[in-house]
């Protein structure tokens, strides 16, 4: 492999990685602060008890994304410096304030929610949580802007002199209208992901008939907030589309996998293509919904990646303008897919909570532990969608992939932290995973106590 | 406001970022070092930990915020800096990466051996860092190769890590980790209660000379490698002598027993070391040790006056808050902490 491959694979994996963790931390946050606020109100000591467990989780899931959030931040520098060179102006800014704002915000209030309780006034550690959560749902705010500049460049020139990005217009760049999109689509997807954690941790005890006063309204918060979320990150997604349709007409033509331009553009629920992918061998289309998800309208023509193509040729020279069409193809459909199907279960479950005895339900059994999983496949099929539709750009129009890797790296720099980081990250995963079902099954009593539990001494030897 | 002046404001605030996090994630470090060898028993482990359980995430946001500040207003010193000393931040962020997980997972389990495992995580992610910004930054003050083209010079990686091990950077490692670790009993005698507090004394009478000698070593061999004698002369100027003499003096109030002074002492010579080593710095952020034009300084690695001018507002808006909410959290944890069981938030 070379160079730019295995950078390639590093950030993607390391990316991926980072995000299996963070959705859940943007949604639970807001749901612990809920219910340590209800606390607060009411003195109720259910809601003492939801808080500490729900808590628990997530100080376990907080840690890691965290720590993988720092790989971020810095690997733009290591692995990408001529991007870095390149759009510091710009990329730079929102991700120099997301530190200045949001993590300052987010790790100090945690700690002190961590360890403040019974040290600061109640009120102080109330506020704690909510300034965590605030917090860590800004700073997905400022990478998104970051981000969306990838996607949709406003706000700059370039410079003659130096063929670098400087920034033009600060409003421009914060105010661009895609990362907006891209920010409300991802904070309902932090809500949606925590409301099916929550979901199906509260059915594997409601259906073992233990700690009701803490899961029941626990599953019928999520599930109310799970439902009403889903709806939020379909409407955004759809609203995503449009833009797309207007910015990267290539991204929208390669999920699809459009190569002739239609009009009306029919939505294909499924196409088996051969090997090359430009022969279909079997597919189901519906006639105008292409049409729908791009421009609203039922008659709009969407442009094939053969058009697209050719035009791209004339304007930025020659080149393959094509993304790995496989991928985006279907992760598209497995992120819409699942979407409908978050959307169907938590408002189903939503339903049928209000009526008596839902818990002792045949499907109840399975159905919602495992709809846990759900979020997390679409999480990971929507960042690589958005990320492989681009390219082969880094910055759309402006920079390739390929021009902005590290000249200077090697092969065996690239495979020691490649291998490294895997190794690493599989450890912690594997740990990570092990203490979250831990604390799920041990229910809110060994989150409420855990502060006794000491260990007697470290290695008999040391003592 | 002038180009000019922005390019210094911002090599200020960027200097400043670093010296805050040398001095608050120094006696972390620290602390994190000292941690297996300091407590016996778990909860006098757990004692050390929270001496720094809530703040010490905070504190490496001054890290994270000097890369997100560089990267924004000097492109070109985030870009050269960090893919030329790219193992070395790997190994950095590995460390850091297991000490953070560390923090919050080692009590989830009352396994003795779990416990001490994460223990020790916490001791090599702390001590790894230490070592790989002590030597990083020497070889920043010594010159590293970097082409007409603000490359490294190829090949690298593999070797130029090896390259950054040089006398004078190990001698920087060792400096920063041996300081560091004073810098952290003293915080430690300060923070704890009892027994403990006892201990952490010793350590840091123990730890002295040592951290002294490495002291000495480092300042005499800049003279050797770096360009200090021509730039500044072979007086170093007010900045590194007072920088000495707070070393010195804190032994005093090590051996007085007056912790809050030799905490004082002490941090005043790492910040002062910091402010010397961007003063010899100046104006340039990265030296070529190919070729002196080739040298990374404020005025070509800077970005736009337009997004130092934003940023720069930005930054007068929220560094003071930041300041604020951060110090008043010392200010709420200032209560010293003792390993009994029942006042041990795990």
């Amino acid at each position: 492999m070379n160079p730019i491959t295995l950078s390639r694979w590093q950030f993607g994996l390391t990316t991926i990685y980072h995000w299996l963790f963070v959705p859940l931390t943007l949604g639970l946050g807001w749901f612990v602060a809920y219910m340590q606020t209800r606390y607060y109100q009411t003195r109720d000591e259910n809601y003492k008890k939801m808080t500490k467990f729900w808590g628990k989780l997530y100080l376990i899931n907080f840690a890691i994304g965290v720590v993988t959030g720092i790989v971020q931040e810095f690997q733009f520098g290591m692995n990408w410096s001529e991007y870095s060179r390149f759009v510091g102006d710009i990329f730079g800014a929102p991700l120099a304030i997301e530190a200045l704002l949001a993590f300052f915000m987010e790790s100090t209030f945690l700690g002190v929610w961590i360890f403040g309780e019974g040290k600061v006034p109640e009120k102080v550690h109330l506020a704690a949580i909510w300034l965590a959560a605030i917090g860590s749902n800004l700073s997905a705010v400022w990478i998104l802007i970051a981000n969306g500049w990838m996607q949709h460049p406003v706000g700059y020139a370039i410079n003659e002199v130096t063929g670098r990005a400087e920034m033009t217009d600060f409003i421009a760049v914060i105010g661009n209208p895609k990362a907006w999109v891209f920010i409300w689509h991802t904070l309902a997807d932090g809500l949606a992901t925590a409301s099916f954690l929550i979901i199906g941790v509260s059915a594997w005890h409601l259906i073992r008939k233990q700690y009701t006063e803490v899961f029941k309204p626990s599953f019928q918060m999520a599930a109310l907030v799970g439902t009403i979320a889903s709806v939020f990150v379909f409407l955004g997604g759809h609203t995503m589309g449009q833009y797309m349709y207007e910015a990267q007409p290539m991204k929208l033509a390669a999920l699809e996998a459009i190569w002739e331009t239609e009009q009306p553009a029919s939505f294909s629920i499924i196409t088996i293509g051969d090997l090359t992918g430009r022969q279909e061998v079997w597919s189901l289309h519906v006639p105008y919904v292409m049409s729908f998800l791009a421009c609203n309208n039922f008659s709009c023509e969407v442009k094939g990646v053969d058009q697209l193509q050719t035009e791209y040729e004339a304007k930025y020279g020659p080149g393959n303008y094509i993304p790995l069409m496989v991928v985006t193809y279907w992760t598209f459909r497995i992120m819409m897919t699942i979407g409908f199907i978050m959307m169907a279960a938590a408002a189903w479950l939503l339903f049928a909570a209000r009526r008596a005895g839902y818990e002792n339900a045949k499907w109840f059994k399975f159905l919602p532990f495992w709809a846990i999983a759900l979020p997390y496949f679409a999480n990971v099929s929507g960042w690589v969608l958005t990320e492989m539709g681009r390219q082969p750009w880094i910055v759309f129009g402006l920079l390739k992939v390929q021009d902005a890797v590290s000249p200077n790296l090697t092969i065996l720099d690239l495979w020691i932290s490649l291998v490294g980081y895997t190794a690493v990250y599989g450890i912690l995963a594997a740990v990570m995973f092990g203490l979250m079902k831990k604390y799920a099954v041990a229910g809110p009593d060994a989150a409420m106590h855990e502060s006794v539990d000491v260990a007697p001494s470290l290695l008999g030897a040391q003592d | 406001m002038s180009y000019e002046f922005l390019q210094t404001l911002w090599f200020i605030l960027i200097a400043i970022l670093w010296i805050g996090f040398y001095f608050l994630e120094g006696f972390d470090f620290g602390v994190g070092m000292l941690l297996p060898f300091l407590g016996k028993k778990d909860e006098e482990r757990r004692a050390v930990i929270n001496t720094i359980g809530s703040t010490w995430d905070g504190n490496e946001v001054w890290l994270l915020t000097a890369g997100g500040a560089t990267f924004a207003a000097f492109p070109h010193w985030y870009a050269t800096m960090f893919s030329g000393f790219y193992l070395a931040l790997f190994l950095l962020l590995v460390g850091l990466i297991l000490r953070g997980v560390s923090f919050e997972y080692r009590s989830k389990n009352p396994d003795p051996k779990w416990r001490n495992r994460f223990d020790w995580m916490i001791a090599v992610g702390s001590f790894l860092p230490a070592l790989l910004l002590g030597t990083a930054f020497a070889n920043l003050a010594k010159g590293v190769p970097i082409g007409a083209d603000m490359n490294y010079v190829s090949p690298n990686g593999l070797a130029a890590t090896l390259g950054l091990l040089n006398p004078f950077g190990l001698v920087g490692g060792l400096t920063t980790v041996a300081v560091f670790l004073l810098h952290g009993a003293n915080f430690l005698a300060l923070k704890l209660d009892g027994d403990l507090r006892e201990r952490a004394r010793a350590i840091s009478k123990k730890l002295y000379f040592p951290a002294a000698l490495m002291v000495i070593a480092l300042a005499v061999t800049s003279y050797i490698y770096t360009d200090i004698s021509t730039k500044i002369g072979i007086d170093p100027g007010i900045v590194p002598i007072a920088s000495a003499v707070a070393l010195l003096v804190s032994i005093y109030f090590i051996n007085r027993k007056m912790e809050g002074w030799a905490f004082i002492t002490v941090s005043l010579h790492i910040v002062l070391t910091q402010v010397a080593f961007f003063m010899l710095m100046f104006p340039r952020v990265m030296i070529s040790s190919l070729n002196p034009d080739w040298n990374l300084t404020i005025y070509n690695a800077s970005s736009s006056q337009y997004t130092l001018t934003v940023m720069s507002l930005v930054a007068l808006v929220f560094v003071p808050i930041v300041l604020v909410y951060q110090g008043w959290t010392y200010y709420m944890f200032r209560k010293r902490i003792s390993a009994k069981k029942e006042t041990l938030v795990y």
